[in-house]
């Protein structure tokens, strides 16, 4: 018998505006020029923000940091297609969301300090907490947008990804299950081409993470993850069809990580620089202002006056976080069970003891 | 009132079940084979028949995802009861386990928490393949945010799962396999729950302490009968029935009491839970204690082939034993 071929879906790549500037008006969607405002200003405030994150670290102020630096064009694009209603499932590379969604930049400052009450998420706000072991939300993701389903609402679950995380273990079961179940899930990978040291040809021999979708029975679709139009549409499609009942997609933002994975990192010993400027000069914010000065939108004394307010509320944040760190070093045994067993209420007698008797102040 | 119906523990954790998922509709149940084949060892039997397959979730084979699913319809507020078939498989979902379900209310001060049951058939005595004997207790017991429970008969089963189904915390339920079909229990129909964290004494006495879970409890009865039989001594069995949080009050009042512990387990002996126990008695009897505390426990090897399960299981006589020691210590 001669061999049949069995048609397989393909991917496609989505690129509105590029980085010259260039714009494909028949693609471009329209965005309510309040909208592009306010997506401005957040990227802006993510930008600056982690600029002086990186500088409370070095001053020990913070902790460990993960720079988001040429990430916000993706992560903006694709939560601004977010009802509130909808849920969010980071994992540590795009807190630029959690701003768009409205927790105030105290969270994130007292997170980073060591402070577990800063991902103690907004009530009313559908955004889990940052999730630090690689792959591991998605399965959550796929959890909450079955059970919104199951609950007769027509929620849908944005979840992110890296370039590492879609060859873990995790990555294949959640959406194996996403599509089996055609949970109504957008995963968002961010591919920023490194997974610390790993280059992103080594992460996997496919020639696109978005075809990885196909194995599962579900759409995959790439996208310049440096155009925050093209990050816009292709996830405002996913959503919409995750809302309607088609099910899931994949979809792959092709960024580039301008800065290092975390401040404990040091790029210099696995990078080019030159690769890294040439991504530089790719990068989202230029194309993104750009495209708003083109519209009228934006002026040299409008950006200026929305620098020295970003400037603003973020050292604002800062005094508010620093004010509130304060450690009180018992409240670490609440919120282990909803009431505490009988055992850990022992052990807090005895710390209490230990605190006292060793004349150290209960808070730190 | 209806008469309690002898059951054995597939039964009781099927009626468990059933009733909770009628009471509440936010229960659900998912895992490997649960829906058409109803559990291959039954226990979710008849259930896709009455409450459909949004409800009762015939997954692909792949745990971490089961688990970590589960994690996610928990935290949007639905109670998922996520089987694992046999409890060696676990370990492909422990990741989810300890590094979310367990730590996800500390995580976020409360704003989330995962009200989540995993049940897994547990333990040895049966003949099976490789990875479908052991016990793992310990390896979850050691980690804070869990609830471990281990029935040991029908009624405990029952009453502990429903139980574990309405605790606003992840339980861990270990379901002594070899139990499964072995014993007969009264088990009432109309709802009952027995408290997480309080041991149960399986039968009293003043002689010596007995501490057991699981399917060793049965062993230890009968063993505790010969001894008042045969040596005229009053064994006090206590069942722990959940291994985290542990009852200290009642080992402690307990050892205080008769002055001579024996604490017994399948599971391995270093580390283990029996362990556990050995410490807490030292710590709250002391002063009582008219022997070291003794544990008999199965031998830190691998499970072998069932062709040698009982070199590796802690038998009634290797327990008589050690009763014996420590009454004429």
């Amino acid at each position: 018998m001669p061999r049949t071929r069995l048609e397989v879906p393909t991917v496609e790549h989505v690129s509105i505006l590029d980085e010259h500037g260039r714009l494909d008006e028949a693609l471009e969607p329209a965005i309510p020029p309040d909208d592009l405002l306010r997506l401005y200003r957040t990227f802006l405030l993510a930008r600056r923000f982690d600029e002086r994150m990186l500088r409370l670290q070095r001053q020990g102020r913070i902790g460990t940091f993960g720079p988001i630096r040429g990430h916000e064009g993706a992560v903006l694009g694709s939560v601004y297609c977010l009802r509130p209603t909808d849920w969010l499932v980071p994992y540590y590379r795009e807190w630029p969301a959690y701003m768009w969604r409205g927790w105030p930049l105290d969270n994130l400052i007292l997170y980073y300090a060591g402070y577990s009450e800063g991902m103690r998420v907004p009530e009313g706000l559908r955004d889990l907490p940052l999730c630090i072991p690689i792959a591991s939300q998605l399965p959550h993701a796929v959890g909450l947008a079955y059970a919104a389903r199951y609950k007769g609402e027509d929620s849908v679950a944005l979840v992110y990804l890296g370039d590492g995380a879609s060859s873990h273990g995790d990555c294949q079961e959640a959406m194996n299950f996403a599509g089996v179940f055609q949970a109504p899930v957008v995963f968002l990978c961010l591919n920023n081409q490194w997974a610390i040291s790993l280059p992103r040809t080594k992460q996997t021999h496919a020639r696109t993470i978005a075809q990885k979708a196909v194995a599962y029975g579900f759409p995959g679709v790439q996208v310049d993850g440096n155009d925050l139009l093209a990050c816009y549409v292709a996830t405002r499609e996913a959503v919409e069809r995750a809302r309607s009942g088609g099910g899931p997609t994949l979809v792959e933002t092709l960024t580039y990580r301008l800065s290092l994975h975390t401040t404990a990192d040091d790029p210099t010993k696995y990078r080019d620089p030159a690769e890294v400027q040439a991504w530089e000069a790719k990068e989202p914010l230029p194309r993104f202002r750009g495209y708003l000065e083109a519209k009228g939108l934006l002026d040299e004394a409008r950006q200026a006056a929305l620098e020295a307010d970003v400037d603003a509320e973020i050292r604002a944040a800062v005094d508010r976080a620093e004010a509130r760190m304060q450690a009180n070093l018992l409240e670490v045994f609440d919120d282990v069970y909803a009431t505490p067993t009988p055992d850990l209420q022992a052990q807090r007698a005895e710390l209490e003891r230990e605190l006292a008797a060793s004349a150290e102040p209960a808070r730190g | 009132m209806t008469q309690p119906r002898k059951l054995t523990m597939v039964q009781a954790l099927n009626l468990a079940l059933l009733q909770e998922m009628e009471r509440d509709d936010d229960v659900l149940v998912l895992g490997e084979d649960v829906g058409v084949d109803g559990g291959v060892f039954r226990v979710t039997d008849g259930l896709l028949a009455k409450f459909g397959e949004q409800r009762v979730i015939d997954t692909p084979l792949a745990e971490a995802a089961i688990v970590g699913m589960a994690i996610g319809m928990a935290l949007y507020g639905l109670k998922p009861i996520a089987e694992i078939q046999f409890s060696g498989f676990s370990f492909q979902a422990f990741h989810q386990v300890e590094n979310h379900a367990a730590r996800y209310r500390a995580r976020t001060r409360s704003r989330y928490h995962v009200q989540m049951v995993v049940r897994m058939p547990y333990g040895g005595g049966v003949r099976a393949l490789e990875h479908h004997s052991e016990s793992e207790e310990a390896y979850y017991a050691h980690t804070p945010g869990l609830k471990i429970v281990i029935p040991s008969g029908p009624r405990a089963a029952r009453a502990l799962l429903v139980s574990a189904i309405r605790d606003p915390d992840p339980v861990i339920f270990f379901e002594p396999k070899a139990l499964y079909h072995a014993v007969r229990e009264d088990v009432p129909e109309a709802e009952e729950t027995w408290p997480i964290g309080r041991a149960r004494v399986a039968r009293e006495g003043k002689d010596l302490t007995l501490v057991a879970y699981g399917a060793m409890l049965h062993r230890c009865l009968e063993v505790a009968e010969r001894v008042h039989a045969e040596d005229g001594a009053e064994v006090e069995v206590l069942d722990l029935l959940s291994v985290s949080p542990m009852d200290t009050e009642a080992i402690a009042a307990s050892a205080r009491k008769t002055g001579r512990v024996v604490v017994a387990h399948e599971a391995q002996r270093n580390c283990g839970v029996g362990a556990e126990v050995v410490a807490r008695v030292v710590e709250t009897a002391f002063l009582q204690l008219q022997a070291p505390v003794r544990r008999v426990t199965a031998f830190d090897i691998v499970y072998p082939g069932f062709a040698r399960e009982r070199g590796w299981l802690p038998g009634p006589d290797r327990v008589l034993q050690a009763i014996r020691e420590t009454l004429a210590f």
